[in-house]
């Protein structure tokens, strides 16, 4: 099956062009201790799942959207010099004027006035496809293009495809800001991505920047190296793997993303961790065990850290027994991190012997899913992009409650003066508009606060 | 990519109009190096064969280099200045049909720029207007050009701010307006600058005060910095922002080396526009994240660096330094003090070799000694362009959105005032047909609100403001 990857501005198409280049090499390169059926079954799924096979190679199976040139033209151009694939001649969609970072722009004009034109390039892109495992959209949640228009071609996917998956891949800003009115453009994005999206997967730029900088050692950290991060974990989530008792590749990735970790629709924020990361120079030192690989992310997820540094190994989880009202405060006070769902992805040597028991735990999880079905493991014995052994956890838990609590709160307090809604209003989005948007988020925000 | 056009009004107008095509082309020229027409060209320029005679028609797009003209709508009153641009080096990059002159200028008053000049040529100028904007693909933005104090330049432009209005709603309006200075020897320049000044409130999407006492100072400062003969500090000259050379004309003329400093600016303003980098930042982000309330759209404008060591190496610390001068005073193009003041938003266009690195770096350095407004703690908005200037490796355009130009329009005011109260000069006014004593109660009220405007969001200064009361909901 595969998958149509929909690139949505500048962010969306930068990362998204990374995300080819990670998927190309890795099921192109060469393993030894892998027997060649498997690397072929492998790289065969792989290919079906992200490339078309046409008359001059692999053309990734992508539509990129902007609403000016300069990003997707550079994004194309690079990606042919890669000599491995490349991008369709007739996949983008571009503008004159980009959006000016206005979600009301992006979102009530350039998406209806473009939305024949770009759904018929995505409608392109799916005829070629033997069948369609579903969308896979990626977008910064900060600007307008990305944001606004990607939220409108969301609700004109949903609508066109009703029975097909949406995964959104967001990118979330740096706290200290990139945009000034980033706050207002998350806050818009997130409510309306909720009614169309399936699931909304999760980059802070923070916690990229800090795994950059931290774990990688990298001196001057440009957008390129943050971007190489994010289609790292993204390609570990994506590319090929075994479901439990299932002896063929996964054929339905986002269908079987979807039914481990998406239970109910007032939960959908997926995070991602991924190790382990660090620079090429290290990692030709470094030997892992699943066992080390796999306590170390159970930590990192119980005790909400964002990489394998740093991690609070104080923070345990509660003693079994206590009634579930309790249970939420108790969770509080120790800052524990309760799941709803956990899927953990495993690439790698001696990936059979990898015991995930401690996962298992019931005290991780809600009252109300049974641990058997709320955690779920994928795995394949195929090493991922240099790492001998990568462990990948895909999480709907409480680990986004905060900085979406402070995107809100700093949100709310600008829109309490009003600041910048003129411009808004100018394109659209009432004041009503917002208060619904607000009002959705807030709802979100309490859902997760006690689960 | 979109295309924008500069109207330049007056003499002042005229001659920073100048600086800033010349500056245009050798900036270009220093990274075009194969002579195409590309897209970063066309934002400013039309590619034209001269050859063929069918008048309007013959632009070409893509393809080799012919004849470059700019798009631009060049507007006096007197023919001195038009003209001796025409005689000039420049004279081929713009066409005649784009200009509009009279000869006998409007005398330093406002009312006979606006009322009549505005009246007699509003035909012509649309009809230029219009021809200007249909060579354009998809016009962006008009860049207005003119002095406060004068007559032309200050009358005569905000009429044609009005015009643009009117014609082209949708199209953006950035105007870099020059301030009078305090020993200003137009007389009437407190009224001229009042009047216009109402117009740019209510008609402007965006405005850059300078005031040339600022440019006089960093001209002095980098004058000073050449002929020191510090060891080790020999300055690049052809880098300094004050410097022209390497463009198309030949003498520096006096004025010449403050104006560099405004096209300079403008250059960097629409650098990531033009050209590519990780982290675009088109113009209408500018007019969107820099302005929170419709009236509040005057930006203080700070350039570094103001010239390059012709040492080549350049460690990381000076990267630093680069980012806290864009801070300090004599950066500035417009004497204010925002560090004392309330910072509404703040936007850092950053051309060269810096990642996003070294950006959030300063931003966490600088931000404790910024005072923001409560309600916008992260007020930043970042532009990454990978093209630096010429004779730079890097630069910074620091763009403020900051209460700190309450003073300078509070003392506008009062020698507004100073004049109006005896009722000087003002038969000069009045005897303009249309122009009447209400027109200046009406300037002098919206220059007196605006002030309030500034003076509310100062009184938030240092409360410590409570976060709103978020939305409960029922669970």
């Amino acid at each position: 099956m595969s998958i149509v990857t929909v690139q949505l501005g500048q962010c969306g198409n930068q990362i998204g062009q990374e995300l080819f280049n990670v998927i190309s090499n890795d099921s192109h390169s060469l393993r030894g201790q892998c027997p060649k059926t498997e690397s072929e079954a492998y790289s065969i799924c792989s290919q079906e799942r992200f490339f078309s096979e046409g008359q001059n190679g692999a053309s990734a199976r992508a539509v990129l959207v902007d609403m000016e040139p300069k990003v997707i033209s550079h994004t194309i151009s690079t990606a042919a010099k890669s000599g491995r694939w490349k991008y369709g001649d007739q996949s983008s969609f571009c503008q004159k004027q980009g959006s000016g970072n206005n979600w009301a722009n992006g979102f009530c004009v350039h998406g209806p006035r473009h939305e024949e034109d770009i759904m018929d390039l995505v409608r392109r892109e799916v005829e070629k496809c033997d069948r369609l495992g579903g969308f896979f959209n990626m977008m910064s949640m900060a600007g307008g293009t990305g944001s606004g228009m990607g939220t409108y071609i969301t609700q004109c996917l949903r609508d066109t495809y009703p029975h097909s998956f949406i995964l959104n891949q967001v990118t979330w800003p740096y706290g200290t800001g990139e945009v000034i009115v980033q706050n207002y453009n998350s806050v818009l994005t997130l409510s309306h991505l909720y009614q169309s999206s399936d699931a909304i997967l999760v980059h802070e730029n923070d916690t990229v920047h800090k795994i950059c900088a931290q774990l990688m050692n990298i001196k001057q950290i440009s957008f390129k190296d943050v971007n190489k991060v994010i289609a790292h974990q993204l390609g570990s989530v994506l590319q090929p793997a075994y479901t439990e008792g299932v002896s063929e590749y996964n054929r339905n990735p986002l269908g079987d993303l979807m039914k481990s970790m998406v239970c109910h629709p007032e939960y959908k924020l997926l995070g991602l961790r991924n190790i382990p990361q660090m620079s090429e120079t290290s990692l030709a030192y470094s030997v892992f065990t699943w066992p080390g690989l796999l306590k170390h992310l159970r930590q990192m997820l119980i005790a909400n850290a964002k990489m394998e540094e740093g991690i609070d190994w104080q923070v345990r989880p509660p003693a079994g027994g206590l009634p579930p009202a309790e249970k939420g405060t108790h969770n509080k006070q120790l800052r524990f991190n309760t799941s709803l769902a956990n899927l953990l992805i495993l690439r790698g040597k001696d990936v059979q012997s990898a015991d995930t028991g401690g996962f298992m735990d019931p005290a991780l999880y809600t009252s109300w899913l049974p641990p058997g079905v709320a955690s779920s493991t994928w795995r394949t014995p195929m090493s991922f992009n240099r790492y001998e052994k990568s462990a990948t956890l895909v999480s709907n838990s409480q680990f986004l409650l905060k900085p979406l609590d402070g995107i809100v709160g700093k949100a709310w307090n600008m829109f309490a003066s009003r600041a910048y809604v003129h411009q808004y209003t100018q394109f659209g989005i009432s004041e009503e508009d917002f208060l619904d948007s607000f009002t959705a988020l807030e709802q979100i925000i309490a859902s997760y606060t006690h689960l | 990519m979109t295309q924008s056009i500069v109207v330049q009004v007056g003499q002042c107008g005229n001659q920073v109009g100048c600086r800033f095509w010349d500056l245009a082309l050798r900036e270009h020229a220093s990274v075009n190096k194969k002579g195409i027409y590309d897209e970063a060209l066309s934002s400013f320029f039309r590619n034209v064969d001269t050859r063929r005679s069918d008048g309007d028609n013959n632009d070409i797009s893509g393809g080799k280099i012919r004849s470059l003209k700019a798009r631009a709508v060049l507007i006096d009153m007197e023919e001195g200045v038009v003209n001796e641009i025409l005689q000039g080096p420049l004279r081929d990059v713009f066409d005649s049909k784009q200009l509009i002159t009279d000869v006998s200028g409007s005398g330093n008053n406002w009312a006979v720029g606006h009322k009549v000049y505005g009246s007699t040529y509003r035909e012509e100028i649309v009809e230029n207007l219009r021809k200007a904007a249909e060579h354009c693909d998809c016009l962006q933005c008009f860049f207005v050009i003119h002095s406060m104090g004068g007559g032309t330049g200050s009358g005569l432009g905000t009429f044609v701010l009005n015009v643009l209005e009117d014609e082209f709603p949708e199209v953006y309006r950035i105007v870099t307006s020059v301030y009078p200075s305090a020993e200003d020897d137009v007389i009437t320049s407190p009224y001229n600058s009042v009047l216009a000044m109402r117009e740019l409130t209510e008609h402007a999407d965006c405005v850059l005060p300078i005031e040339n006492q600022s440019l006089v100072d960093i001209v002095n400062k980098i004058k000073h910095m050449s002929h020191s003969g510090k060891l080790g500090a020999e300055i690049k000259q052809s880098s300094t922002i004050i410097s022209g050379q390497g463009g198309v004309k030949g003498q520096e003329k006096p004025f010449d080396a403050m104006n560099n400093i405004v096209a300079n600016m403008l250059l960097n303003l629409t650098s990531s526009a033009r050209f590519e980098g990780s982290l675009n930042m088109d113009l209408n982000e500018i007019t969107m994240n820099l302005v929170p309330f419709p009236n509040l759209h005057y930006l203080v404008s700070s350039l570094t660096p103001l010239y390059t060591l012709a040492d080549v190496n350049v460690p990381s610390r000076r990267l630093d330094q680069m980012f806290s001068d864009a801070f300090s005073k004599d950066h500035q193009l417009i004497h204010s003090d925002p560090k004392h003041s309330l910072y509404l938003a703040c936007a850092l266009i950053v051309r060269g070799d810096v990642q996003v690195s070294d950006l959030r770096r300063n931003i966490e350095r600088l931000k404790p000694s910024l005072p923001f407004v409560s309600w916008n703690q992260e007020g930043w908005k970042t532009g990454l362009c990978s093209v630096p200037p010429v004779g730079h490796s890097h630069s910074l355009l620091a763009l403020a959105n900051n209460t700190c130009v309450k003073p300078t329009f509070i003392e506008l005011k009062d020698r507004f005032m100073k004049l109006y109260k005896k009722r000087a000069h003002l038969h000069h006014y009045l005897h303009v047909d249309g122009m009447e004593q209400s027109c200046f109660s009406e300037a002098f009220s919206s220059l007196s609100s605006l002030i309030e405007e500034y003076n509310q969001l100062d009184a938030t200064k240092g409360l410590l403001m409570t976060d709103a009361q978020r939305l409960n909901i029922a669970v």
